[in-house]
This record gives C-alpha cells, sequence and structure tokens, in this order.
C-alpha cells in the first residue's frame, strides 16, 4: 500500500499505515527540526574561509547548503553538532561552540 | 490433474536442495553447520555445473546470512538461506527484523537441539526458540514434505496478504540424511507454480523510493505490531489455499495438520516431525488390536492453529502432547503451553498428558508410543495416576 507520508500523523489508526512501516517518499528527514538534538553548535569564522567547500560533502546530515559554488550559512534546523565540519576545515574557519545556539 | 511424478530415492538434504534448484531463488547468502551443511554445498554443486544462476553469497556467520537476505530481499530478490541449531540462534536478531520489515524469506531449517551439552543430533529446540520471532513455520515429516513443503513456501510468503519469512523445517539427520524413497516433479511445473517473483514495492526500483525498516517512535510501532501480527493470522488462509493448488498439482493432500486414524479414536497423540511416522506405526499394530487411537501431526507450528485443533481433539477421551524440546519452565515443552491453553479457550475438557521424547537425537520408538498410548487408556479408564512432562526414554 503506497500512500502518502504527509497523511499518516500520530492519530492515524494502525489500519491506515504501511507493512513494516515502509516509508514511500524521500528526503522527509527536511519536515523535521531535528536540529534541537545539538548540544554543540559549529560557528563560521567568515574572515578565514576560503569557500574550498571541503566542509560540504562530509556533513552527514546535508546542513552545510551549496549555492552558485559557495557554502552558505549552516542549516541549524538540522546540524546535529557532530563536528565533523571542523576537522576537516584547513583553515580553522569553524570552531565548535558549546550549546545549541550558534 | 496431477504432474508427471519422478520417482527417485534422496536424503531430505538433497530433495530440499533438489526444490532449491528447480525455484532457482536469485539469492542464497549461507554459512555452513551440521546437519544443513549439505545444503549449502550441494546448492553450489548446481551453481558450479552451470545449471543453477542463484547468487550465493559465501559470509562469514549466519548473523551475516540472514542479514544479507534480509538486505537482498528488501532489494527486490527472491531470497532463501539455510542453517540448523547454534546458527539459527545466531540469526536470532535477524530473524525478527525479516518478519518485521515484511520480507517474504524463506529458510531452510534443518532442526538440531541447542547447547549444551554440545550435540548435533535432532531435537526441535532450534525452531521452538525461534517460534515467536514472527516467522511462519512448517515441520515435515520426512523427505517428500521437506521437498512438497519448500516449494509451497514461495508463494504463501509473497502472498500480499502475508509478506512474512517462512521457515521450513525437517529432522536433522532422521530426515536430513536418511535416504527414502521420494516423487519429485518436473521442472517447469514447480517453476510455473512457484512463479516469477513481483515484489509490489522494492528497494532497487528507479523513481518509486521506499525506506525499509525505519526508526520508529513508540506513536508508532505498537501499530505496526499489530499489522504484522494480523498478517500471521491472515497466512493460514493463504497456507490452506496454496496446499489445495498444490495438491491438485501433485496429488499430495496438505493441512495445517494431519489427522491419522482419528475419526473415532479415544487416544490421540499430537506430535510433529518425523516421530509422527513412528507414533503412525504404533497406531497400526495397536488399531490391529482393537484400540482406537489415532494421531494428530501438527505441520504448521506458526501460525498456530489453535481453535482447528481444538476442534479436531474434543471427541477424543485424552491426547498425548509431545513435545521433542523443553522449555526449562516446569511444564514441558511449548506444545504442552499451547495446546492445552487452546482447548481451554475452546472449552474442550479432555485430558491431556505432556511428554518430552527425543532431546538431542535420543530414539523415539514404537514402543515408546505404544507405551504413551497405554498410559492415556490406564488415566481415563482405571484412573491411574499419570505421570506429567515424564522424559521418554530417560534412564532412571
Amino acid at each position: 500500500m503506497r500512500t502518502d507520508a504527509t497523511k499518516i500523523n500520530e492519530r492515524s489508526p494502525y489500519t491506515d499505515l504501511t507493512e513494516g512501516l515502509q516509508m514511500f517518499s524521500a528526503g522527509t528527514a527536511k519536515n523535521f527540526n531535528t536540529g534541537e538534538w545539538r548540544t554543540n553548535t559549529p560557528v563560521m569564522d567568515w574572515t578565514k574561509c576560503r569557500q574550498c567547500l571541503l566542509c560540504c560533502p562530509v556533513c552527514p546530515d546535508s546542513s552545510i547548503p551549496v549555492k552558485d559554488g559557495k557554502r552558505l550559512e549552516f542549516d541549524y534546523d538540522h546540524c546535529k553538532g557532530c563536528g565533523i565540519c571542523v576537522k576537516v576545515c584547513p583553515f580553522d574557519a569553524i570552531i565548535m561552540k558549546e550549546g545549541i545556539e550558534p | 490433474m496431477s504432474v508427471k511424478a519422478i520417482k527417485e530415492r534422496m536424503s531430505g538434504n538433497e530433495a530440499v536442495s533438489y526444490a532449491i534448484r528447480q525455484v532457482a531463488p536469485e539469492v542464497m547468502p549461507a554459512f555452513p553447520i551440521t546437519p544443513s551443511t549439505e545444503i549449502p554445498q550441494m546448492v553450489s554443486t548446481y551453481i558450479a555445473n552451470g545449471e543453477l544462476d542463484t547468487e550465493f553469497i559465501p559470509v562469514e556467520s549466519e548473523h551475516s546470512a540472514m542479514s544479507a537476505a534480509i538486505g537482498a530481499e528488501a532489494a527486490g530478490a527472491r531470497t532463501m538461506t539455510a542453517t540448523s541449531s547454534a546458527g539459527l540462534a545466531l540469526m536470532w536478531e535477524e530473524l525478527l527484523l525479516a518478519a518485521s520489515n515484511r520480507l517474504p524469506i524463506v529458510l531452510t531449517l534443518v532442526n538440531r537441539t541447542l547447547s549444551g551439552p554440545i550435540n548435533i543430533n535432532c531435537d526441535h529446540s532450534d525452531g521452538m526458540g525461534a517460534r515467536d520471532t514472527g516467522w511462519i513455520q512448517i515441520y515435515a515429516e520426512n523427505n517428500q514434505e521437506a521437498y512438497d513443503n519448500y516449494i509451497q513456501a514461495f508463494p504463501i510468503a509473497e502472498d500480499p496478504r502475508v509478506h512474512l519469512p517462512v521457515m521450513i523445517c525437517q529432522d536433522g539427520f532422521i530426515t536430513s540424511h536418511a535416504v527414502e524413497n521420494i516423487e519429485l516433479m518436473e521442472d517447469e511445473p514447480v517453476k510455473d507454480f512457484v512463479g516469477t517473483y513481483t515484489p509490489e514495492e522494492f528497494m532497487l526500483n528507479p523513481g518509486r523510493p521506499v525506506s525499509v525498516g525505519p526508526y520508529s517512535v513508540s506513536n508508532y510501532a505498537m501499530e505496526a505490531k499489530k499489522l504484522q501480527e494480523e498478517a500471521m493470522e491472515r497466512s493460514k488462509a493463504v497456507i490452506l489455499e496454496v496446499a489445495k493448488k498444490f495438491g491438485e498439482m501433485s496429488g499430495r493432500e496438505y493441512g495445517l495438520f494431519e489427522e491419522y486414524r482419528t475419526e473415532d479414536a479415544d487416544y490421540i497423540m499430537v506430535i510433529m516431525g518425523s516421530a509422527a511416522g513412528t507414533a503412525k506405526t504404533a497406531v497400526d499394530e495397536l488399531r490391529d488390536q482393537g484400540w482406537k487411537v489415532g494421531v494428530l501431526k501438527l505441520r504448521v507450528f506458526r501460525p498456530f492453529p489453535e481453535k482447528e485443533i481444538a476442534e479436531a481433539l474434543k471427541n477424543c477421551k485424552a491426547a498425548a502432547i509431545m513435545d521433542r524440546c523443553e522449555s526449562y519452565n516446569g511444564n514441558g515443552g511449548p506444545l504442552s503451553s499451547e495446546i492445552p491453553a487452546g482447548l481451554y479457550r475452546s472449552k474442550v475438557m479432555i485430558e491431556t498428558v505432556s511428554y518430552v521424547y527425543g532431546l538431542a537425537g535420543r530414539d523415539f520408538r514404537v514402543e515408546d508410543a505404544a507405551g504413551i498410548f497405554r498410559d492415556l487408556r490406564d488415566l481415563v479408564e482405571n484412573g491411574k495416576e499419570v505421570e506429567q512432562f515424564k522424559y521418554i526414554g530417560l534412564r532412571v
């Protein structure tokens, strides 16, 4: 039974759910503000950033958007604060800050 | 009309391997373990000889075998594996995932005891240990039934009303290694019977994304489990439909259980697997002496045909419930818990006596079965106290 994931919610009767809770739509993670799980937050020092873009592909949560060949501000609604971008940055342009606020 | 029968002689492992060649599942991850080792070995030989194009994955453990089976089945491939005993135990976590992700994998289990003491011979403690994993379980009495059940497993598992994995069980060594006569079918009718696998949803399906096995919060998980439970209930009707279709093709009849000379029986033995043949011989001998005795051979253990068993036993005076497994709970094995519970719920108040037999390959003889029928008669006619959960053949 292929269903529209947006029509299933916490009040749906069990008979409306899918077999094994299979999901039939892609990219639904963006609909949830999972950034609130974060305990530490990466913050940009734009004066040091050379736009080498090494940080973007290593982000496990696709939380470093790229537009016209340049990285933009973090997507804090989905960043979990893992700190991989901090480790990979060759220019120390990203620092980890304690707490959920950037 | 039945298809042409090929008369052969084979062991249970050979029979299942022959059926695997005929069904030709797309993927088979497996790790060898006695007494099921011959199955991956024979399948590998078929592949090496160019008679089978199944993708055989030699894995490093049974945990990996079931993990790979889950991945392959979710990707959209018809998948099977084989194991025994500790191999099934090592799969345990993945068995539940296969069922809850509603993946119609087929596992051919060659029943062997679980350690300890370490032992390679037959009892049902491996299969019974997996009784609450959400797998359909079908037990065979002999090589013929192992062959026939394997072929029926795919249409049951893959039916959209079911979508659950199926375990096809045969007794280690007794069935798996003993050579008996068998009637095989030709390749084409078997292939037509199982059909081409066309899953409704699968992962390697461009343009139709699906996520299998997502994390579920408490607000959804219980609902998913209820859906799974209902599929198991529905599978009972599907098992019977498939058996009927199989009967039309092969001329061999199957149900949830077999009732052997039970129609007017005062005393019935409920038993699973190869020992049912021994019990039938005892029944024939006692019938010749004028006893009204019969055997109920349980074929489908999951889903458990509780009401159907109660209905089949309601007219007898006493039933012997035979477990080839110990539950270590002070109450015998699984059948001796589940059958009396079902009798009670159906208000069938017959006498039942539970026995434990055949652990770790202990022989179960015709005279053992006859002695049990004598126990039942002594209980009913002479009011003799009969020991519950007695170990048959134990040295005392």
